[in-house]
């Protein structure tokens, strides 16, 4: 429970160093953006909204301090501002309708890396020297160095737009997200498929060879040599033995990459216009939307640290060490 | 002395004895050998249209021209300087700052190595793409901004690392009896601790020139680089902005992905190398095999190497 208790005021701390930087960024740059912002819109707002503006970029007569405490209250009420390009939307809306795509699809790539990758470093350590073995590690090697947008960009060339034999983007084919029948639901995968795989292709690496280097330290261990001495099928010195211990690297891994799933697929989401937070993030960068953008930065950071939290928290259920005080 | 032993001779001779280290090397030396001769061997001025809008590769223009009829060749040499520097630059900068941090931390202890840690972790949990994104978004877009962002958001793993091996070499003997003789506080850190990290920080700072020019690409990418700047980041972006693929212009665009790709890919290679330098049980099977013992079991005994 301490443990809990102390991760709690990490992620507490953590919040608000993220707010902090959040209220400095636009009033600290150079070249006083804020200005530039309030110029170009003040033609096409009225008054109030305008007004509104300034007191967000500190463009008022307010002292630092007395303008710090006036966001802090804002930031606890909810309240984050209203969007630019999208007004009079208040930016939560714009954000609420794109966490749950973001979700589901960093979740199902998060998932489909860790259980292929660690099935093929699992095979690669076991047939160790094999032709898989030497083949696998420089191939993922290779795949993994090429910037992941341009992986993303050439795929969704030939699969999406020569081949058309998956959609060009977005989630959902109809103008509303479909109903949760099992058309609807495999409309929904079929939209998921290619950006999904192809963030599986380029994480593939580092959870095949973690896995496989792990599997190399279990195997040399005295308790393996034992299992196959008592003469133990091979399936289950791999299985029970070998894969169980093997797999906690990539299980403490998995937990760290859950926790930032809704940091949104930014590059993802834009090579397929994937309607998660990092489309309209980039969105936001488009329309030169600073309040959005914030916004989007500040709920995108407060759900990564809520997600970790949440993680940590599960951790002490599963794993003995962190429940007896120790660092896992 | 320590030094010596862990990443002297011995180190050298495994590096440059294997296969992938040395393609490593080649490729990633050919790249920056005529990266920096572009002012010599360029053909064109990267900037100024001199060819048809996306003429494909040609004699006159070996890589093909751009949506604004630029020379790609020259486009791919002047830009790879402009990246590999930055990349570089970014690289040294977080290894400094993390190492600066991991040291203080391990010389000072107490309260100090508290808030460092912390703030480590601060760095660590806040994502960093989004952040990136919105600084640059703020900062007037070139290669400095990209400098500050990146080095600002990249250095706090490194940080964590080495003060984690620094704290294991800190319970090894040799420090102990570096203590007991009487030793300094920052001697210690110097000549005892520093140049035993040598193979950790040499893979850190690899991943990060790495970590570096894929960033780099990707902010370039989203425009959120100097659109008028050739490097090979916005060579995509402008790629991209003309649809250079769906109107079948694929070396605009294959050219500087290949050349960011290849880059990367040395980099690992060599850094692989480093990484089995560090764990004498992934060197197991070439020693193995030299030493003539086919492996017959899945299990494996750590073979013990002669000190020659």
């Amino acid at each position: 429970m301490y443990y809990v208790l102390k991760r709690l005021a990490f992620y507490l701390l953590a919040a608000f160093v993220a707010i902090t930087v959040n209220f400095f960024i636009p009033r600290l740059t150079p070249g006083d953006p804020a200005s530039t912002i309030v110029a170009t819109y003040s033609t096409s707002m009225n008054e109030e909204s305008l007004q509104a503006l300034k007191a967000a970029y500190g463009l008022t007569d307010e002292p630092l301090l007395q303008q710090y405490v006036h966001y802090l209250g804002n930031i606890l009420k909810g309240d984050f501002g209203r969007s630019l390009s999208q007004f009079p939307a208040p930016v939560l809306s714009v954000i609420s309708a794109g966490i749950g795509w973001s979700a589901l699809l960093g979740l199902t790539a998060v998932l489909l890396s860790f259980v292929i990758g660690s099935a093929l470093g699992a095979l690669a350590a076991w047939r160790r020297g094999g032709f898989f073995d030497r083949v696998a590690p420089p191939v993922l090697l290779f795949l993994g160095s090429f910037p992941y947008f341009f992986l993303a960009l050439l795929l969704f060339y030939l699969f999406c737009f020569k081949l058309g034999w998956f959609p060009m983007g977005n989630a959902y084919s109809s103008v509303n997200p479909p109903p949760f029948t099992l058309s609807g639901i495999g409309d929904v995968v079929f939209h998921l498929l290619m950006p999904a795989f192809t963030i599986v292709l380029v994480s593939l690496g580092p959870w095949t060879l973690n896995m496989r280097n792990a599997m190399i330290g279990v195997l040399s261990e005295d308790y393996l040599t034992l299992a196959e001495a008592k003469g133990l099928k091979p399936h289950r010195v791999l299985f029970d033995h070998a894969v169980r211990t093997a797999l906690l690297p990539n299980i403490t891994a998995l937990g760290a990459a859950i926790g930032g799933v809704l940091s949104g697929q930014l590059l993802t989401e834009i090579v397929f216009t994937y309607p998660g937070l990092g489309y309209a993030l980039m969105r936001a960068v488009s329309a030169v939307d600073y309040p959005l953008m914030q916004a989007l930065f500040l709920v995108i950071t407060l759900a990564v640290l809520a997600a970790n939290f949440l993680v940590d928290t599960v951790y002490v259920f599963l794993d003995p060490r962190v429940r007896s005080g120790r660092e896992a | 002395m320590a030094l010596v032993d862990t990443f002297g001779a011995r180190a050298r001779r495994q590096l440059l004895g294997s296969v992938p280290v040395t393609v490593g090397l080649v490729i990633l030396g050919a790249l920056i050998a005529v990266c920096a001769l572009a002012y010599w061997i360029a053909p064109y001025n990267p900037t100024r249209a001199v060819g048809g809008i996306n003429e494909p590769p040609s004699l006159a223009h070996l890589f093909g021209t751009t949506g604004q009829g630029q020379d790609v060749l020259s486009q791919f040499l002047y830009g790879g300087q402009n990246t590999l520097w930055v990349a570089f630059t970014i690289a040294v900068l977080t290894t400094l700052i993390a190492l600066v941090v991991a040291l203080t931390s391990a010389y000072f202890r107490g309260w100090a190595d508290d808030t460092l840690t912390l703030v480590t972790n601060v760095f660590l949990v806040i994502p960093g793409l989004p952040l990136v994104v919105v600084l640059a978004a703020f900062l007037p877009p070139g290669s400095f901004t990209i400098i500050i962002v990146l080095t600002l958001t990249g250095w706090a793993f490194g940080a964590r690392l080495f003060r984690s091996q620094a704290l294991t070499l800190r319970e090894r003997e040799f420090i102990a009896a570096a203590e007991d003789v009487g030793e300094s506080r920052w001697r210690i850190v110097a000549i005892e601790l520093l140049p035993n990290m040598g193979s950790v920080v040499a893979a850190y700072f690899v991943n990060q020139v790495i970590f570096a020019i894929t960033a780099q690409a990707s902010l370039e990418f989203l425009g959120l680089g100097n659109g008028g700047q050739v490097t090979w980041g916005t060579m995509l972006f402008w790629a991209q902005n003309t649809s250079a693929l769906i109107r079948g212009a694929w070396w605009t665009f294959v050219v500087p992905g290949m050349a960011i790709a290849l880059t990367a890919f040395s980099l690992a290679l060599i850094n692989n190398a480093v990484d089995e330098l560090g764990n004498p049980r992934l060197r197991a099977d070439r020693l193995l095999r030299r030493a003539g013992i086919r492996k017959s079991s899945a299990s494996l005994m750590t073979p013990v190497k002669r000190n020659d």
